[in-house]
């Protein structure tokens, strides 16, 4: 085919090699965000979270109204700006996050399966068409607000170059990851949340709030993939209402690829995602990244079902 | 013309470290009704998923040998396979019927494999041709005996999920005896059934063996079912066999006395 | 008591229009304004309380009209197990389906009907036969297939490349196409259909989006984002739909009109649609689609009976697909002009809402699901925007009022006479 002789033409020196492997990080800390949402609500409700990826998206227009807000605001400090619109994203989407669960997925609790996954495809597209009527279907731009970086140039003509954005996207994915990790070993919410993936019923019966607990993992799913949506917008500079969809699917394959129901697979996954995203574009064909992407998907699914990290399951007879 | 044989040798199925089979050897001829009996978590359920190809054994060797000398290495087969040409059928503790589809279409179901024959894998029986009609009949005619044999004529055209759970039970049997087998493996089948369906269970089982030739290997907690009906015991403890022999034999048996029957008899019946 | 339930409903409402007022504050409230310098910020957030009032008195109203509405819900799952085993009102739905049948075949001929509406109808007849076939795979088998509209797709594809390429005609490339789409969902199929229900989903759903990628960049081939264009329109037996000499008109002595055309298309989709309809129908009670049930029940039970799921899951999958390549070759004739646009998730997403809608197995509520999904939303193409928007609000709502489907009682698929059916 085609695109098989155009491929993997690449073949530069080992700075652009280095490059690639940042750029891969950095994608990869956003993909991962976004996978910890998948992976929370697939281990607790054993459903895709079709909305997902959508909210992400409405994570990315929210934290760009944000920074204008801030403008508007008159507040020019960088870092203190950028901490107002983690919070005021963080806030709103996850009021986002709570209503998709209310809407498309409580009250059809013990429907038959199909019923909460037609109802959430549903609210995405709800979504998606609400975000173009709202604020126009024309691709955002905003000005860079993080510059600068370092550079360096291990040999060769070419540099490396890791910006600062990238250093604090990584530097703030491995804190949330850190947080949350906590939050679910540690913290009464995240006993409730392991609980309730074990069995429901149970869970219920010893006086564990499902309901809440249920809400409350859509409501932390949903601020991660508001931080995944802030960081994009900084780190690309536009954003569109179909956003959300493709980065779902790569963030949901991250999700599986690491283990569903596992926190650090869905890291490690999502850094896995945005490596072969980022090596793949730089050496092969931008064009087919998404292929390349839903081909380790297809393949790991076939040799390793549980994902890297997940625990195997037995079939019970 | 012999007799069928199932013939397990050292057989081990390890789970991680835990040996859940551990070199378990045993044969069920094929005029008998072999029970499996063992306290709980012994391997008894274990050692059917094996049988019947739903777990690959670690060790050791299942063979099958029909009446015609055929022999089938179970081990190396598929599961569906499995049934299909060694003919080893089971049921399982938990009812697995389908569910959505009425009693008669489960049972229709269960002859697949010559109704995909008959029907030229769907072309003769799109096109309506006769062979495919003639074994249609005769696959409904099976059907209709099991049914009226277990007691389901009524209820034939009913979803097989609103059956009484003694229904799905006898349901579930009727199922495994339309896909026409020589060993017919039942988990625990008088699980949750009230005495008067104890007593037909155990009939039904007697007539599957007299009149059908049908080899029945059983596991099962209710040992005045056991005791009854079998031919023959086998006692497992640790996933390892302790006592093997008549029921007259295990009875009187000193290791299983100790392991299994005199140890609170009363909490094993329940 | 009464008052009692009023506070408490006017609670409700209250909480709802708050939650209302937090979802439309950042989005509503706040507008996003292009201009030569970048972004700036407008504000209308009027919006906003419009948003607030519009849900408070909404959920109001629903609250007080029925509490019954909000308790609905828990008991679904109940209902649920209830429907299924219920059995057939089949003598209705028989009379039902015969209707439509006679009432499609003379809706060119009511007074009512032009052809806008023919045209519309010929469209909810693609859907309608998509929607039969991707219930052979979802409804009948049980396995999520996200990714149908990839077999569109390569029905679509195969025709165009076929009539363009190698001039053969419509009825040469129909059956083509379905083999080409069929042998598609063998080669997908083969690796993935161990997978168990969610993961079958996501990874079809990358299946259907991969297509859509090599569609657009392999230009040589397919013409990359512009699509290919002049697809040879269908002849009635070798006579082709223009004015002049040796044309359908001039031959049948009519004047020449393209509506025709559009006649002809509307029959030919009708009988497409009859057919497959005929024919799910038939292999449903045939060992095969009685294997595809057994399978979605319990697949482990199927194995412990002789059944090889792996092959059963691929017939499926194969026929399926056949249908969805019929159905393309069709929509690219009709079109005269195919692009990757045309085979977005999107289409999937409507496809499967049909099946769901429908009830997952009942073919009445494929039909029913497909004029309600695809019919209805064109006669608001107007009102462009919303409509995608509409749509997806009813998918919801129709989801939360029948989490079973439109029509969910199964026909079985063979009786015992001397049985009572109580």
């Amino acid at each position: 085919m085609e695109f098989l002789s155009r491929a993997c033409a690449g073949g530069a020196g080992i700075d652009y090699f280095l490059q690639q492997l940042v750029n891969g990080v950095t994608l990869g800390a956003i993909y991962g965000l976004i996978a910890i949402g998948y992976t929370m609500v697939y281990g607790i409700i054993g459903m895709i979270n079709f909305a997902h990826g959508d909210i992400y998206m409405i994570g990315a227009f929210i934290s760009l109204v944000g920074f204008l807000l801030m403008s508007a605001l008159g507040i020019t400090s960088v870092p203190i700006a950028i901490a107002g619109v983690l919070l005021f994203a963080m806030i709103f989407t996850a009021v986002y996050g709570w209503t998709v669960e209310r809407v498309a997925y409580r009250p059809l609790r013990g429907a038959p399966r199909l019923a909460p996954l037609i109802s959430a495809i549903g609210v995405s597209i709800v979504l998606q068409n609400y975000v173009q009527l709202a604020q126009g279907a024309r691709v955002k731009p905003l000005q860079p607000m993080v510059q600068g970086g370092f550079t360096f140039s291990p040999g060769g003509e070419f540099h490396v170059t890791i910006s600062i954005l990238q250093i604090m996207i990584v530097l703030l994915t491995l804190s949330l990851m850190a947080g949350f990790t906590y939050l679910i070993q540690k913290t009464p919410l995240g006993r409730a949340q392991r609980a309730t993936e074990q069995d429901r019923t149970m869970a219920a019966l010893l006086g564990v709030d499902v309901d809440r607990t249920i809400s409350a993992t859509f409501v932390i799913g949903a601020s991660l993939a508001a931080v995944a949506g802030l960081m994009v917008t900084l780190y690309y500079g536009v954003i569109d209402f179909y956003l959300g969809f493709v980065a779902g699917i790569k963030a949901f394959t991250a999700a599986v690829l690491g283990g569903i129901g596992s926190l650090p697979g869905a890291m490690l996954g999502g850094l896995l995602i945005g490596l072969i995203e980022a090596f793949w574009s730089g050496y092969c064909s931008i064009a087919y990244k998404d292929v390349a992407v839903f081909g380790v998907l297809v393949l790991v699914l076939i040799f390793r079902p549980t994902g890297l990290l997940g625990r195997p399951e037995v079939e019970k007879v | 013309m012999t007799q069928p044989v199932l013939d397990v040798s050292n057989l081990s199925m390890r789970f991680g470290g835990l040996a859940a089979i551990d070199n378990l050897s045993f044969t069920a001829r094929g005029d008998h009704i072999t029970a499996i009996i063992g306290p709980n978590g012994a391997g008894k359920t274990t050692v059917f998923n094996c049988l019947t190809g739903f777990y690959r054994p670690t060790g050791g060797s299942v063979r099958v040998t029909h009446d015609n000398g055929k022999q089938f290495q179970l081990e190396r087969m598929a599961g569906f396979e499995i049934a299909r040409k060694a003919r080893v059928l089971r049921t399982f503790q938990n009812i697995r019927l389908f569910a959505g589809m009425t009693a008669l279409e489960n049972l229709l179901v269960a002859q697949h494999t010559e109704l995909m024959r008959a029907s030229w894998y769907s072309v003769a029986g799109l096109l309506g041709l006769k062979p495919y009609e003639k074994a249609t009949r005769t696959a409904m005619e099976r059907a209709r005996y099991w049914l009226d044999r277990v007691g389901l004529t009524a209820q034939a055209n009913n979803p097989a999920g609103s059956l009484s759970y003694g229904l799905q039970r006898k349901l579930e049997i009727a199922r495994a005896m339309c896909a026409n087998p020589v060993f017919l493996c039942l988990d625990e089948p008088a699980a949750g059934l009230n005495p008067r369906e104890d007593q037909e269970l155990v009939e039904i089982l007697l007539e599957l063996k007299r009149e059908h030739n049908i080899a029945i290997i059983l596991i099962e907690h209710d040992m005045g079912v056991v005791m009854h009906i079998s031919d023959h015991i086998v006692v497992l403890d640790h996933g390892a066999c302790i006592a093997d022999g008549t029921p007259a034999e295990i009875r009187a048996n000193e290791k299983v006395i100790k392991a299994y029957l005199g140890q609170d008899d009363s909490e094993e019946d329940g | 008591m009464a008052r009692g339930l009023s506070l408490a409903a006017l609670r409700d409402a209250a909480a709802a229009g708050i939650v209302a007022g937090l979802l439309a504050l950042p989005l509503l409230g706040f507008r996003l304004l292009d201009s030569a310098q970048g972004l700036s910020l407008g504000y209308r957030l009027s919006w906003v309380f419009y948003a607030v009032i519009g849900v408070f008195l909404g959920r109001l109203v629903l609250n007080l009209i029925g509490a019954k509405w909000a308790a609905r819900p828990r008991s679904t799952h109940h209902n649920a197990a209830m429907a299924r085993f219920t059995p057939s009102a089949s003598q209705s739905e028989y009379i039902a389906g015969w209707a439509m049948i006679a009432i499609a075949f003379v809706l060119p001929f009511l007074p009512f009907v032009d052809r806008n509406v023919v045209d519309r109808m010929t469209l909810v007849l693609i859907y309608v036969m998509l929607g039969t076939g991707l219930n052979i795979v979802v409804g009948l088998a049980g396995l999520l297939d996200l990714g149908y509209v990839a077999f569109y797709a390569v029905g679509a594809y195969s025709y165009a490349l076929l009539a363009l390429n190698f001039d053969l005609s419509f009825w040469i490339c129909l059956p083509l196409a379905g083999i080409f789409a069929a042998a598609f969902g063998v080669l997908l199929g083969f690796p993935v259909l161990r997978l168990r229900g969610d993961y079958l989903a996501i990874v079809t759903l990358g299946f259907g989006e991969i297509v859509r990628v090599i569609l657009i960049n392999w230009q040589s081939l397919t013409g990359g984002p512009n699509g290919l264009v002049g697809i040879p329109r269908p002849s009635f037996f070798g006579l082709e739909f223009r004015a002049g000499a040796g044309g359908f008109a001039d031959v049948f002595g009519l004047a020449f009109s393209p509506a025709q055309r559009i006649y002809f298309l509307y029959y030919l989709i009708l009988a497409l649609a009859l057919i497959t309809i005929a024919f799910v129908q038939r292999v449903r009670s045939l060992p095969i689609g009685r294997a595809w049930e057994a399978l979605r029940e319990d697949e482990i039970a199927c194995r412990s009976l002789g059944l090889n799921p792996t092959t059963i899951k691929l017939s499926a999958f194969a026929l399926g697909a056949a249908f969805a390549g019929f159905a393309g070759s069709f929509f690219a004739t009709r079109q005269g002009f195919i692009s990757p646009e045309s085979f977005s998730f999107i289409e999937s997403a409507i496809i499967l809402a049909i099946v769901v809608l429908g009830g997952m197995g009942s073919q009445i509520g494929i039909v029913l699901a497909a004029v309600l999904l695809v019919g209805l939303p064109e006669w608001f193409r107007d009102l462009q925007q919303y409509r995608m928007l509409a749509f997806g609000g009813a998918m919801v709502l129709i989801m939360l009022w029948r989490p079973q489907g439109l029509l969910s009682r199964r026909t079985p698929t063979a009786k015992l006479a001397e049985a009572g059916s109580s």
